[in-house]
C-alpha cells in the first residue's frame, strides 16, 4: 500500500509545482515506482514446499519477498523485476521460475 | 551604532563572517583570499563564534562540505580565488541547482595561466553561468556590506540560491582603508539568528536531496532556477532598501556616477570604478560630459535597467578585467551591448579589456578611454574590440 | 597640510616597509583622516625590493591605482638607492627620507633630485633603544615629522597607545619603543 505522500511527484507536473531542485520530501519513496513490469520471467512460490528459511528474503535485491512474523507470505509483484536470484538459491524447490505470459 | 574602522578587505569580510556567526565554514587557502579563513579560524579558536570550521584538503572538498552543510539546513560560508574557484567548478553548479544559499567571498584573481596571483576578473567571470548570484564591490566597505546582504538575499524564500561576494584581490583584499562596521547585534538582527531552510537533510522532516534528475524533470528544475534568478533582482533591491535604513548606505543593481547629461560613459566594476570616478571628476571639471556606471549585480543581469540608464548617452565603453576570448569583446561588454539592443539603439558601444593579471589600472588609461569615446563621437571612426594598458 | 598626501615606501622583503605603511595608515586614521595603505606584491622573497604606498586625505579616497607621483618617498634600505629609481615621479616640492648614517648633503649629491632630502640613522636609533634592528619605527616617525600629516603631540599619544596595544604581552618594550620615537623626532636631518 502506498502511503499518503506530501508531494506525489509525477511527470505531468509543471516547474511551478515541482519541489525546488528536485527535493524528495518523503524519504523511501522508491515504493512509488513500480518496477514489476520490467519482468520477462517470474518467481512462483510453492507454499507446501517452503520451509520459511527466508534465504530468498536475504538475497532479493528489491525487497520483494513479503514476510510477516518470521514467515514468508508471498511475492511483491509490483516491484519484483524477475531477476531469479531467489529461485536459484532455494534449496527446497519452493520457488519456480517461469516465463511471463 | 556604526564603528569607524580601518581594515583590509579580507579583514572586513572575516569580521562580517564573525558577526554573522554561521553554522559552518569550510575553506581551503589560496592567495589572495587566504586571510579570510585564516582570520576566521582565529575567531573560532578564540571562541568568538560557534561555527564549525572545516579545514579541507581542496576547494572541491570545501564546496562539497558547504553543500552538505547547507543541505543539512545550515548557514554556510567559504572564501576562495582563481584556481580555487576553478577547482570548485562542478560543485558550484550543484550548489546552485540544489538551491543552497551558500555565501562565498570570491576574491578576484587571474585564473592562470601563465601562472599569476594578481587581480583580474577571469575567475568569477568564468563562473558567471554557474547559477550563482554575483555581487561586485568597489572597496572594503562594499565587500563587507555585500557579504552581509548576500546572506539575506540567498536565503530569501523566493531565491534560495548561493551568492558570490566578488572584490578585487590585493587591491581591495590587502589594502587597508576606512570603513564603517555595524555592531555585532545589528548584523545578527539583520540576517536573522539562524537560517530558515525550507528543506533539510536533518530535523523534524528530513528530505532527500540531489536525486538523479532525468529528462522528465531536469528541464523543469532549470526553469525553477531561472525564476529564482529573476526573483533575485527584486529581492536584492528589497534587501538593499532594508540595509540602507540600517546604515544609510545606498545600494542598487548598479551605481550611476554623474550620468546626468553624460555623452560618454564607461561601464565598469570593482575597484577600478573608484579610479574611474576620479577621472570623471577631473574631466567634468574641464567641462566634458562624462559619466560612469558601476555594475554591482552581474547575476542576475540588470538588462532593462542598464539600457534605460544608457539611453541618453552617445557612446559607451564597457571595460572588462577579463577577456572571454570570443575575439569579439569581453563578457560584460557582450551582455551590456545585448541589453541595449532594441532598447537603446544607435549608440557607439565598444569593449575595452584592461588590467589583466594585476596590471595597474591608472587614471591615464581611463582618461584615454574617455578620449577615444569623444573621438568616436566626432569622427564616427572607432574599433569595437580594444585593449588598454597593454604594451603595443 | 594638503588635502591629499601620497607616499611611496621602498624597502626589502622582511624589513617591515609594508608594516610601516600600514602603521602610518593606522596613525593617520586615528586622527580622523581617510587612508589607504597597500603594498605592491611582487615575488615575495626576503630581501627582494618591495614597494608600499599610502594615501592620506581629508576627503574620501576612490583612486585604487599605485602612486606614480608621490609627495614623499621613504627609503627603508639605503642600498636600494643604487638599484631602484626611488625618486621616480617624486614631486619637486616633495621630499625623500632615507635611512642612512650619511648626512643629507652627501646623499643629495648621489641622488638626482632637486627637492628636499632628509636622512635618519634608523639602525643606530633602533639598536641603541630597542636593542635590535627594527627600522620601521624610526622611519614612520621620520615621515610623520617631515610630512606634517599629524601634529607631533597627537602622534606621540597615539603611537604610545598603539605600542601598549601591540605589545600587551611584553609591556617592558613599550618605553624602549617610545624612546626610539622621541629620538627619531629629534634626529631626522634635512635640507
Amino acid at each position: 500500500m502506498i502511503k499518503e505522500r506530501k508531494v506525489n511527484i509525477t511527470p505531468d507536473m509543471t516547474w511551478r509545482e515541482l519541489t525546488p531542485g528536485g527535493v524528495i520530501q518523503d524519504a523511501g519513496n522508491a515504493e512509488d515506482f513500480k518496477t514489476g513490469d520490467w519482468r520477462s520471467m517470474r518467481p512462483v512460490w510453492n507454499t507446501e514446499k517452503c520451509k520459511h528459511c527466508l534465504l530468498c528474503w536475504v538475497v532479493c535485491p528489491d525487497n520483494s519477498i513479503k514476510v510477516e512474523d518470521g514467515k514468508m507470505t508471498g511475492i511483491d509483484y509490483d516491484h519484483c523485476k524477475g531477476c531469479g536470484v531467489c529461485t536459484a538459491q532455494c534449496k527446497f524447490g519452493a520457488l519456480d521460475y517461469v516465463p511471463e505470459e | 551604532m556604526a564603528k569607524r574602522v580601518s581594515l583590509s578587505g579580507n579583514e572586513a569580510v572575516a569580521q562580517a563572517m564573525r558577526q554573522i556567526n554561521p553554522d559552518v565554514v569550510a575553506a581551503f587557502p589560496i592567495t589572495p583570499s587566504t586571510e579570510i579563513p585564516q582570520y576566521f579560524s582565529q575567531f573560532v579558536a578564540n571562541g568568538q563564534v560557534t561555527t564549525e570550521f572545516v579545514p579541507v584538503e581542496s576547494e572541491h572538498s570545501a564546496m562539497s562540505a558547504c553543500i552538505g552543510a547547507a543541505a543539512a539546513g545550515g548557514r554556510v560560508m567559504t572564501a576562495t580565488s582563481a584556481n580555487g574557484l576553478a577547482l570548485m567548478w562542478e560543485m558550484l553548479y550543484i550548489a546552485a541547482s540544489s538551491r543552497l544559499p551558500i555565501t562565498l567571498a570570491a576574491v578576484n584573481r587571474a585564473l592562470s595561466g601563465p601562472i599569476n596571483i594578481h587581480n583580474d576578473h577571469s575567475d568569477t567571470m568564468g563562473a558567471r553561468d554557474s547559477g550563482w548570484i554575483q555581487l561586485y564591490g568597489e572597496n572594503a566597505q562594499e565587500a563587507y556590506d555585500n557579504f552581509i546582504m548576500a546572506v539575506k538575499i540567498g536565503e530569501h524564500p523566493d531565491v534560495q540560491l548561493p551568492v558570490m561576494d566578488c572584490f578585487d584581490g590585493f587591491i581591495t583584499s590587502h589594502a587597508v582603508e576606512n570603513l564603517e562596521m555595524l555592531e555585532d547585534e545589528e548584523v545578527k538582527a539583520f540576517v536573522g539568528e539562524n537560517r530558515v531552510a525550507p528543506y533539510a537533510l536533518i530535523g523534524q522532516e528530513p528530505v532527500s536531496m540531489g536525486p538523479l534528475d532525468l529528462p522528465p524533470y531536469y528541464f523543469e528544475h532549470k526553469r525553477q532556477q531561472a525564476e529564482a534568478m529573476k526573483n533575485a533582482k527584486r529581492v536584492i533591491l528589497e534587501v538593499a532598501a532594508e540595509f540602507e535604513k540600517l546604515t544609510g548606505r545606498k545600494y542598487g543593481l548598479f551605481e550611476e556616477y554623474r550620468m546626468e547629461d553624460a555623452e560618454a560613459a564607461i561601464v565598469i566594476l570593482n575597484s577600478s570604478a573608484g579610479t574611474a570616478k576620479a577621472v570623471v571628476d577631473s574631466l567634468r571639471a574641464e567641462g566634458k560630459k562624462v559619466g560612469l556606471i558601476k555594475i554591482r549585480v552581474f547575476r542576475p543581469f540588470p538588462a532593462e535597467e542598464l539600457a534605460e540608464a544608457l539611453s541618453k548617452v552617445k557612446a559607451v565603453a564597457v571595460m572588462d578585467k577579463a577577456d572571454s576570448f570570443s575575439a569579439a569583446g569581453g563578457p560584460v561588454f557582450t551582455e551590456v551591448r545585448s541589453a541595449m539592443y532594441g532598447r537603446a539603439d544607435g549608440k557607439i558601444v565598444v569593449s575595452y579589456i584592461y588590467g589583466l593579471g594585476g596590471r595597474d589600472v591608472t587614471t591615464n588609461q581611463i582618461e584615454k578611454v574617455y578620449n577615444d569615446l569623444f573621438s568616436a563621437i566626432e569622427t564616427g571612426k572607432y574599433e569595437v574590440y580594444n585593449y588598454v594598458g597593454v604594451r603595443e | 597640510m594638503a588635502k591629499l598626501v601620497e607616499i611611496r615606501w621602498h624597502g626589502r622583503g622582511g624589513q617591515g616597509a609594508k608594516t610601516a605603511s600600514l602603521l602610518l595608515a593606522e596613525v593617520a586614521f586615528n586622527t580622523g583622516k581617510y587612508i589607504q595603505g597597500f603594498p605592491e606584491y611582487g615575488p615575495e622573497r626576503m630581501g627582494a625590493p618591495i614597494t608600499a604606498y599610502n594615501r592620506i586625505s581629508d576627503e574620501k579616497l576612490t583612486i585604487h591605482s599605485n602612486i606614480y607621483e608621490p609627495d614623499y618617498v621613504v627609503v627603508v634600505d639605503e642600498t636600494l638607492l643604487k638599484t631602484v629609481p626611488v625618486t621616480s615621479g617624486l614631486k619637486k616640492d616633495g621630499a625623500i627620507i632615507i635611512n642612512t648614517s650619511k648626512d643629507p648633503e652627501t646623499v643629495k649629491k648621489e641622488l638626482n633630485f632637486e627637492g628636499r632630502v632628509y636622512t635618519i640613522d634608523a639602525r643606530k636609533i633602533s639598536e641603541e633603544t630597542i636593542g635590535a634592528y627594527y627600522p620601521n619605527t624610526p622611519m614612520l616617525v621620520a615621515v610623520v615629522k617631515v610630512s606634517g600629516i599629524i601634529p607631533e603631540d597627537v602622534f606621540l599619544n597615539d603611537i604610545e597607545a598603539s605600542f601598549k596595544h601591540k605589545f600587551a604581552n611584553k609591556p617592558h618594550v613599550v618605553p624602549k619603543n617610545m624612546e626610539a620615537v622621541v629620538r627619531s623626532l629629534q634626529e631626522v636631518k634635512g635640507l
